[in-house]
């Protein structure tokens, strides 16, 4: 609205924009207007100007003057309001699927080819369209740049589309509450060329297949990516909303089980029932029942890359 | 004045002498003057947390970054300001105190129909207080949810949110004993000669309100104990883990709460067509067309739920008939605005303190009702849904309609309920300092969530710093403004000069009585033959 560079950034701009135009420019009008009218009649009209008030019960003129001209300027915001949105609606049925992720606090976008990652990259000029999936609570998928929001539930299969007319990197945010790091639940959209797009995902497909087993820096941190583990645990031993991977194999933890505490060494085994049953031991000085179990999701393949990734961190 | 020292056996309600001494003989009396007051104190007191709570808010907003406290503690914050403004503050607010106060005498009755049942609510009340605050004293710590405790968040967090929930629930049941009896004090104790169309506007906004009370509430009553249900029982009604559907209870959360916005506006509506003509020394303007536009407020206030879900997935048809609904809402609510604006047209108006709040109403409610507009349309609500926006819309009808109105309404009424007058000219500056204090805290969030700032959030990126900081300072000037406020009108409350009956001029039937009322307000009913703001 305010920002320039948001112009054309989407094809919904412009039209939401209008919308805009036309609500606030009414309402702007009729807020100066009355107030201007009442702020005159009360300087009028104040007893030592008008010692003696005319008695006036109504008028039934005015009453539908008043009434039949604010019901047709709402029913043309409505209409505009309506054809507007409803765009948002259609999604063109040779948009190319991308699979959004929402889980607390992180999204994850992933590709038809297999790919994952944690910016939106998108070609320029082509419809997308944004398959929503959350995996714990709601949340909201708000690209202000773009116009676009829809809420992630759940259980709820939902989706949104939209096409990019300017490159350029544009915020994501989550614009539902879903708990204690929602403000920093936040991801980008860039928006390149489309030849840069085809070649980026090529690259990326050859960079994946080599690597794949081989190099165990680069598979560990793509299984973190892939499931927005950084969003509550650093690599760097600082403290956020989980412990760090940093130093935890080989290391003797406290933790707490079932309200006792005990002591247990950070081995594969620890490391597979931190992520299978996030719950059952929480290490000493952080809160239990913020991490949800990925039994389903994590496979043991990838389980295995983190746990060589995090050998490397603490070697 | 001169009126107390003739009569020699005057007892105001506040001196007679009950079966009860000291405290007791408020906190058991039935009387509706005695309990309008225990609603007064108690409400005045959940608002000052409230504004505390936002405060603290507002100044961790000042700066990017952490700034007075870490995020588990701001969320904690503006889950309780939203729960005590809402449910102990904003819908008890004007009928729980200036209802219960005034709507007997306003109809020329002795008391309300059920008075026991009127001391049972404020009981009712003060228990769901003390439950849903419980959750700030025992383990797990307070709530985080945010006020609409949405499913399945609420499921999730460890956080102490059922006895909020509980605490919601029990005072569910004062609203509903609140709600019962003004509708059947309305329908049977009207003095003689005040037909319908001869009551005063004040109680025709206490009845549309009353009928939403009793319809809507058990609703949120049903959902939050489905919420305990699911919590305790895992039974699995909203929680997608469980085979449940979160969307399910945004409807059945929303089919009461934003009806509940019209049980906190409409009364602030009412005390407003009270104000204006008393200021105004003039006749209401279009009487009828007010009373019509409460009840088609309060009819069509039931149906607009929706919109609070454009985003959440519903089906193209839900999404075009809600925004329909919304708009239609919005035309009563022009009407009265027009109608307001109107009365002062050839008036004689007082400048005093109570007609301040009043003007001052009417422009910040236009200010929220016209936003309304943009979140009611489809296109624009999906860019500006969940974000800063919202929360300066309704806190501008919320705080600015129903805060302002409020205010009036106590500067209004003060002379008749303590007898004593404030000094008016530091209401007025009070006034002017909490004025300005308003718009320069909450207009800067509009344009924050025009920006893309998504509301309910702790830290925001570099862009949002500017608005964010002088939000911040007009949180300053407001309470400044409220000190002022309220310490003024406790100085007038002991020591205010001695007031006649009718400080005001007003036409009303309160004007009538004494000030302070006696315990009965009327020693004869009176009998009604002209309309309530006649003021030839």
């Amino acid at each position: 609205m305010i920002d320039k560079t948001t112009q054309n950034a989407s094809t919904f701009v412009s039209q939401v924009d209008s919308a805009f135009l036309f609500i606030f420019g009414v309402a702007l009008f009729f807020l100066f207007a009355i107030t201007a009218v009442m702020v005159y009649y009360i300087y009028r009209y104040q007893k030592s100007k008008n010692p003696v008030a005319t008695h006036i019960e109504g008028s039934t003129k005015l009453e539908i003057v008043w009434t039949v001209i604010p019901t047709i300027l709402v029913l043309v915001m409505f209409s505009y309001g309506w054809s507007g949105w409803k765009n948002q609606r259609e999604i063109p049925d040779d948009a190319m699927p991308v699979k959004a992720i929402a889980r607390m606090w992180s999204f994850a976008f992933e590709y038809p080819n297999g790919m994952v990652t944690d910016t939106l990259i998108v070609p320029k000029d082509r419809p997308i369209k944004l398959d929503l999936v959350a995996q714990d609570v709601i949340h909201s998928m708000y690209i202000p740049a773009f116009r676009v929001k829809q809420d992630m539930v759940p259980g709820k299969k939902s989706n949104i589309w939209f096409e990019s007319e300017r490159e350029g990197k544009y915020e994501i945010f989550c614009a539902e509450y879903c708990g204690l790091r929602h403000s920093y639940m936040m991801s980008a959209v860039k928006v390149i060329p489309e030849g840069d797009f085809d070649k980026w995902m090529e690259e990326n497909k050859a960079l994946e297949d080599a690597t794949g087993g081989t190099n165990k820096r680069l598979a560990g941190v793509s299984v973190l990516r892939k499931y927005g583990c950084n969003a509550c645990h650093t690599v760097d031993g600082s403290k956020l909303v989980g412990p760090s991977y940093k130093g935890i194999i080989g290391s003797t933890r406290t933790v707490i089980t079932d309200g006792q505490e005990r002591q247990v060494v950070g081995d594969e085994d620890y490391i597979r029932r931190s992520i299978y049953e996030p719950n059952a031991d929480i290490v000493k000085g952080f809160d239990k029942g913020l991490m949800l179990s990925y039994k389903d999701q994590v496979t043991e393949e990838e389980l295995q890359h983190l746990i060589e990734y995090f050998k490397s961190l603490s070697e | 004045m001169s009126n107390q020292e003739t009569e020699t056996n005057y007892v105001s309600f506040r001196e007679e002498k009950g079966k009860y001494k000291g405290i007791l003989a408020w906190i058991f009396s039935t009387d509706h003057k005695r309990i309008g007051l225990l609603y007064l104190y108690s409400i005045v007191s959940f608002f000052i947390i409230g504004v505390g709570l936002g405060a603290a808010m507002k100044l961790e907003l000042l700066a990017p970054g952490k700034t007075i406290m870490d995020p588990a503690t701001y969320n904690a914050i503006f889950t309780l300001h939203g729960v005590i403004m809402i449910f102990l503050v904003v819908v008890p607010g004007l009928p729980a105190v200036f209802g219960n106060f005034f709507l007997p005498i306003m109809i020329g009755a002795k008391d309300v129909a059920f008075p026991k049942l009127n001391l049972l609510s404020w009981w009712v009340y003060v228990v769901g207080a003390l439950i849903a605050l419980s959750a700030l004293f025992m383990g797990g710590g307070p709530p985080d949810t945010g006020w609409t405790f949405y499913a399945p968040y609420s499921f999730k967090t460890n956080t102490n949110m059922l006895p909020a929930v509980l605490g919601a629930f029990v005072l569910g049941f004062s609203s509903i004993l609140t709600g019962i009896n003004f509708i059947v004090t309305i329908h049977r104790l009207r003095a003689p000669g005040m037909s319908w169309f001869r009551l005063p506007l004040f109680p025709w906004t206490l009845y549309g309100t009353a009928w939403i009370q009793i319809l809507a509430t058990p609703i949120v009553g049903i959902t939050l104990l489905m919420i305990v249900g699911e919590r305790l029982l895992n039974i699995g009604f909203f929680d997608p883990a469980l085979g449940g559907d979160p969307i399910l209870y945004q409807h059945l959360f929303w089919i009461y709460s934003h009806p509940a916005v019209y049980i906190m506006i409409l009364p602030a509506m009412g005390a407003i067509s009270e104000i204006i003509p008393t200021f105004a020394n003039k006749s209401i303007f279009g009487y009828k067309a007010i009373v019509i536009s409460t009840l088609a407020i309060a009819f069509v206030g039931y149906f607009v739920w929706g919109h609070h879900m454009f985003t959440s997935g519903m089906s193209g048809t839900a999404l075009y008939t809600f925004s329909f609904l919304t708009f239609l809402v919005a035309i009563p609510s022009a009407i009265k605005v027009f109608n307001w604006v109107g009365t002062l047209h050839k008036a004689s108006i007082q400048l005093e303190a109570p007609f301040f709040w009043a003007a001052s109403f009417l422009f910040v409610f236009m200010i929220g009702g016209l936003s309304g507009l943009a979140l009611g349309a489809l296109a624009t609500n999906v860019h500006l849904h969940d974000t800063a926006f919202v929360v300066a819309h309704f806190h501008f009808i919320v705080f600015g309609g129903v805060g302002f109105a409020f205010m009036g309404a106590i500067h209004y009424w003060f002379p008749k309920m303590y007898g004593r007058m404030y000094n008016t000219k530091v209401a007025t500056t009070g006034w002017l300092f909490f004025f300005i204090g308003f718009c320069t805290l909450y207009l800067p969030m509009f344009f924050l969530g025009i920006d893309g700032m998504p509301r309910r959030y702790y830290d925001y990126v570099e862009r949002f710093h500017g608005p964010n900081i002088v939000s911040t300072i007009g949180s300053w000037v407001m309470i400044i403004g409220l000190i002022i406020i309220i310490a003024n009108l406790i100085k007038g409350a002991y020591s205010g000069a001695k007031t006649s009956k009718n400080p005001w001029g007003g036409r009303t039937l309160e004007w009538e009585v004494d000030s302070p009322p006696t315990l009965e307000n009327f020693e004869e009913i009176p009998v009604i033959e002209r309309s309530p703001y006649d003021y030839r």
